[in-house]
């Protein structure tokens, strides 16, 4: 009768407690399976295709590109780049493949993107597997505690993404080297590779965390004019965020595979000029 | 004008348990459900319990489950079914149910008593407030919120855990602590209350795993989880997670 | 026999929307302990539908503006029948109430200097209307309901309690306001001294439980009538409770004929037919145009305004950019001309294909000016008619909107004539607006007078012994409120009304009809008379409406019960238009086309002419209300004085101009 009724202590779902008697899970008649089923599908791809990739430690130089799977380069098994984005930090003790190391760092990006978070905690938790469709789960604490307390480092996966990123763009711009490294060579790989770090650079500054350290964080725009411009413009960004996920995702898996390709021999890069 | 019989089930109960009821009912062009559920009323059922009141999308009283889709019956267009469609129509089954398509949305007002209010800046008189178009803009969006409470209905965070209800506020009160937190004039911080702190230590933000459920069924369109949830996040990891913060804070805390 | 809950409170406010929430916030405030009753969930009120914004002089945009002129626009909007002590209160008043609003955090839409920006609307001489968007009402309405929330905390803290001092008992219906010393037949007059306000009597939609609230003062404040209407703007729960209520427990109504309707509601599809369409649409550029193209609204600029507004198209238009130097076009004519002028179009055959006429930004306004001024206009018509505004013109016509008649209130203390402890303010009460109400100036009523009967009902409540609630007249309540569960023989035993259940669905249906046709826009002896007529009929079949189920939730009992008073009011529209022999503001009367200076001021009071209720129940031909007619105050003179002389004589009378 008045506001403020006490909610009733019960556990479990839509179909217990005090709750309208309705047997079903959900009394949707849309396809909503649909949606999580093309992401697990499209995300499991990728993640199949990326371990082979990842660990064949072959087939990833083909100069003057690098698989942006392998750049940059931080261990003494990698193969000489010439300029290029090599440095042996990690000496000779580390025998598997060099990418297992720099991976770390867009895998923990991108498992750490709010977007991304979405897309798997839907199509892989099933939680909740679609909008106003009962979950399986008897329990559930959320992002609360350990282990999925820690998708609160996204930030920090956001400033290795921006190092990862300037490195993928030198190495872009190395592109425009021949097979022998002189200037002034445009290949199908250099347009490749072009596209990919657009995207790159799309999907990272259109980054939650990038939109709340340039200008969310502030209480007042209007003393921060400049902060408040770059808000906005990665705000736009943003609004896309997931398109960009996909499409970075898909750029960097065919650039890697492009890299394959010339690499194993399979064709010529084509050459522009 | 052309009408038509369209197939309804709408549940009907109480606490004590109900089920899906069939009606057939006449529909004419241009109506929304809420309008069926009228003609119900006055034709076949005068019982039939049902929450309505501004029939425009503005006040959010007449929010139920369409085909299982949490919606407002009066912005939900007729046309928007075929005509050989079943459509079902239930209470939300987040909340308790009273009767019919009437549930008990008490929930919502103790949480909206939990997020302390607005904290009037000292020396500042009434007249004398003065703030920028940009800088209210963010809250003003989230002050669109009719309290539909669509999106407390569709969060799997109590939908699917009645023990949740406790801890986490919802999306509607966690961005009413984002409103506050964004507002240009609240005192709040002068006053010792840490709204971004307090919003995951009080109000359950953790528990929102943003799969986005509450942006995608709110009527106003409000971006709850881009616009007020995420930044609340991130609001929270300025305070608790950065470590550039936290080393800051400790050699403060040492040097003083 | 009364086994009802009672509970001891000092002043109970009936209505949630800004005049209730605002009343309690000051009863509240100044120490009173105080209870608001609502028909629907707390912030849901019929407030939220209000777009355009909230008038005041603060004089942001235009520094020209203040007080007077604010006072003078309203007048003229009023037709100088306004209670003129109320409008000056809210002209002086209104600023306050919304920079206090700012205090509570409401965010209104700025202007380039951080300050609160003002937009144009009909009839106010400079931008003046405090806005969000075109959803100012609910902006004001939030605000309210979370400064509400705001005070239960300060309570929880000291006592433990959020609703020690301040409660909301929502989906709750009042119906009756119970007095002492009066006799269990409810109405009898009580003796000398008796006949104050002891409560109210109510129950509780949800479980269908009555109960009591016992309190020394009570607050009306339950908006309007739009209900006894087909096509309205107004939601369900404007059923013109709290007049009925007034009338009842003894109070007069004042001004009943005039029902504003507004100019521009949705004309299609017809399940939305009557929702508004805001009048921010003309005042930030939208032009209103017959079927063959014509901006016919130049051909109806009354002589009384003809100095004021454009006479052509272009100095309308450079008027939006330099408002100093141009008139304004007559679209932004006050509501009652604006209607009228639609009314007239769509009789003479130049409507548009729906029965309305066009009302149109899209060429006036590139695309994303129009989502970005008018988000909600938008958003209605692409959702419920499917049109885009920005591409194409809206239909609209008249829509039954607001009654500026009401309960008959002192200007200062809103205190309701005739029966004390009771208070009124907002739509319900009356004078204020006088015979049209100008938009903007409702959000304003409601805080000024809110905030006044509040704080004045708290005063009463701290000054006076609280008055025992007599137990027979709980019983009587509880025996009426059950009748349409009653069975149907045994109430034909109690004399003379056997004859088949009604069904109220109907009954509600052919009432909005009645009035919609025969007490409309337009006005004429015989149909008024014809109205009279069915309305007498419907009382009488109103008796046996009967209800199926149970007393929990039970929208058809509920619809019941509000018949009573959606008949009371109805009737009192009907006998009050039928009286008043010409056309002012929101009354026309197609037999009495012009303004009458003899009847500037007049005040027609209705009251209910037989308390007991006996004999006019069962008799058709017999009315419940009877009509007195009453001389208002003169207005004062140096208020008379913010005017032009010749402005003047085109309302006053001789002998007033001369005194």
């Amino acid at each position: 009768m008045a506001t403020g009724t006490e909610p009733q202590q019960n556990s479990g779902g839509v179909r217990t407690g005090t709750r309208a008697a309705i047997a079903a899970p959900h009394l949707r008649t849309d396809r909503w399976w649909l949606a999580p089923a093309v992401t697990a599908a499209g995300l499991f791809a990728f993640v199949v295709y990326s371990t082979w990739r990842a660990f064949s430690n072959a087939h990833y130089y083909a100069a003057p590109y690098v698989s942006p799977f392998y750049s940059p380069c931080l261990a003494q098994n990698c193969r000489t780049m010439h300029a290029g984005p090599n440095a042996d930090l990690f000496g000779s003790w580390w025998g598997i493949s060099p990418a297992i190391i720099i991976l770390i760092f867009p895998l923990g990006f991108r498992l750490t993107c709010y977007y991304y978070r979405k897309a798997y905690y839907r199509s892989f938790w099933a939680s909740p597997p679609a909008c106003a469709v009962a979950e399986p789960h008897q329990k559930y604490t959320g992002e609360t505690r350990f282990p999925l307390i820690l998708q609160n480092v996204h930030r920090y996966f956001f400033y290795f993404a921006l190092l990862v990123a300037g490195v993928l763009t030198y190495d872009t711009v190395l592109s425009f080297r021949d097979t022998h490294y002189r200037w002034g060579h445009m290949g199908l790989g250099t347009l490749v590779f072009l596209v990919n770090i657009v995207l790159i650079w799309a999907y990272t500054i259109s980054c939650h965390s990038c939109r709340h350290i340039v200008g969310g964080k502030l209480k007042h725009f209007s003393k921060h004019p400049v902060r408040y411009k770059a808000w906005q413009f990665v705000g736009r960004l943003n609004t896309r965020h997931m398109q960009l996920a996909w499409a970075s995702l898909l750029s960097v898996a065919l650039a890697d595979f492009y890299v394959y390709l010339v690499a194993s021999g399979v064709f010529d890069d084509p050459r522009f000029f | 004008m052309s009408s038509y019989e369209a197939r309804f089930k709408v549940w009907r109960g109480d606490v004590e348990g109900g089920g899906l009821q069939d009606f057939t009912v006449e529909v004419h062009d241009g109506e929304v459900v809420l309008d069926i559920i009228h003609r119900l009323q006055a034709t076949q059922t005068p019982d039939l319990a049902v929450r309505w009141n501004c029939k425009a999308g503005k006040c959010g009283s007449c929010s139920a489950e369409i085909n299982g889709r949490p919606r407002l019956m009066c912005m939900t267009r007729m046309s928007v079914f075929t005509r050989e469609e079943t459509i079902t129509v239930t209470p939300l089954r987040t909340f308790p149910v009273i009767r019919d398509l009437v549930t008990d949305v008490g929930f919502n007002y103790q949480k909206a008593r939990e997020v302390p209010a607005f904290v009037p800046p000292a020396g500042l008189g009434p007249g004398q407030y003065r703030m920028m178009q940009e800088d209210v803009d963010r809250s003003q969006e989230f002050r669109k919120c009719i309290e539909c409470f669509l999106c407390q209905d569709t969060c799997h965070v109590v939908r699917d855990h009645e023990e949740n209800k406790t801890a986490f506020a919802g999306p509607r009160f966690l961005m009413r602590v984002a409103e506050l937190d964004m507002h240009p004039l609240d005192a709040a911080a002068e006053s010792g209350l840490d709204r971004g702190r307090s919003a995951q230590d009080d109000h359950g933000l953790g528990y929102c795993n943003i799969t986005k459920c509450c942006t995608e069924v709110c009527p106003e369109g409000i971006r709850i989880t881009d616009n007020a949830l995420i930044p609340m996040k991130e609001r929270a990891v300025d305070r608790k997670y950065d470590p550039l913060v936290w080393l800051g804070s400790k050699i403060r805390r040492r040097t003083t | 026999m009364s086994v009802v809950d009672r509970q001891e409170w000092d002043v109970v406010v009936v209505g949630a929307g800004g005049a209730g929430l605002r009343a309690a916030i000051e009863a509240r405030e100044r120490g009173a302990r105080t209870a608001v009753i609502c028909k629907s969930l707390f912030g849901k009120a019929h407030t939220v539908m209000a777009e355009g914004g909230i008038a005041a002089a603060m004089a942001n945009v235009n520094e020209h503006d203040n007080w007077q002129v604010h006072f003078r626009d309203t007048l003229r909007g009023g037709k100088f029948l306004n209670q003129w002590r109320m409008a000056e209160l809210h002209a002086q008043e209104a600023p306050d109430r919304v920079w206090e609003l700012e205090t509570w955090g409401a965010l209104f839409d700025r202007t380039k200097d951080g300050r609160i920006s003002q937009r144009n609307f009909g009839g106010h001489e400079y931008p003046r209307l405090a806005h969000v968007g075109d959803r100012t009402g609910l902006e004001l309405i939030r605000t309210l309901q979370q400064k509400i929330v705001a005070l239960q905390q300060e309570d929880f803290k000291e006592t433990g309690d959020h609703e020690s001092r301040l409660k909301v008992f929502q989906e709750c219906t009042v119906t009756r306001i119970l007095k002492d010393g009066e006799r269990s037949e409810m109405g009898v007059p009580p003796a000398e001294g008796w006949g104050k306000v002891s409560g109210v009597f109510a129950y509780d939609r949800e479980s269908g439980r009555f109960f009591v609230l016992e309190a020394p003062a009570v607050v009306l404040a339950t908006g309007g009538i739009g209900k006894s209407f087909k096509v309205t703007s107004n939601s369900w729960e404007y059923t013109g409770d709290g007049h009925a209520l007034a009338l009842l427990a003894g109070a007069p109504l004042l001004n009943m004929e005039f029902v504003q309707f507004h100019p521009t509601g949705m004309v299609w599809p017809p399940s939305v037919k009557g929702i508004l369409v805001t009048e921010s649409v003309r005042g930030d550029g939208g032009v209103l145009r017959n079927s063959e193209g014509r901006r016919f609204m130049f051909d109806y600029i009354p002589d009384v305004f003809k100095e004021k507004y454009a006479e052509s198209e272009e100095e309308g238009d450079r008027w939006y950019e330099d408002p100093d130097h141009n008139r304004r076009p007559p679209e932004l004519l006050p509501r009652d001309e604006v209607a009228r002028a639609i009314n007239a179009e769509v009789k003479a055959g130049r409507g548009s294909p729906h029965g309305g006429v066009f009302l149109d930004v899209s060429t006036r306004m590139p695309p994303e000016v129009v989502r970005r001024r008018l988000p909600s206009m938008y958003h209605q018509f692409k959702e419920l008619a499917d049109v885009d505004i920005t591409a194409e013109a809206m239909e609209v016509g008249p829509t039954c909107h607001y009654v500026m008649g009401g309960i008959a209130v002192d200007s200062d203390t809103a205190a309701a004539r005739g029966v004390p402890g009771l208070f009124a303010a907002g739509e319900v009460a009356g004078g204020m607006h006088g015979s049209n109400r100008l938009g903007g100036n409702s959000l304003s009523d409601l805080l000024v007078f809110g905030r006044r009967a509040g704080g004045h009902a708290a005063e009463y409540a701290q000054a006076h012994e609280r008055p025992a609630v007599d137990d027979a007249q709980v019983d009587t309540a509880a025996a009426e409120a059950l009748r349409p569960f009653s069975a149907e023989p045994e109430r034909a035993r109690e004399g003379g009304e056997a004859g088949p259940p009604e069904n109220p669905y109907t009954l509600h249906q052919e009432l909005q009809q009645t009035m919609n046709d025969l007490v409309g826009i337009i006005r004429r002896e015989g149909e008024m008379e014809q109205a009279l007529h069915k309305l007498g009929e419907l009382r009488v079949r109103a008796r046996r409406a009967g209800v199926e189920g149970h007393r929990q939730f039970n929208p058809g009992w509920h619809l019941a019960l509000d018949l009573r008073n959606m008949l009371l009011v109805s009737e009192c529209v009907a006998r009050a238009a039928l009286e008043r022999t010409e056309s002012r503001g929101g009354h026309t009367r197609e037999d009495h086309p012009t303004m009458d200076r003899a009847w500037r001021n007049v005040n027609l009071l209705c009251a209910l002419a037989d308390p007991a209720g006996a004999l006019a129940v069962t008799d058709p031909g017999r009315g419940q209300i009877r009509l007195t007619r009453e001389n208002t105050e003169p207005i004062r003179p140096d208020l008379l004085a913010l005017f032009e002389k010749e402005e003047l004589v085109k309302y006053l009378a001789e002998e007033e101009l001369y005194e």
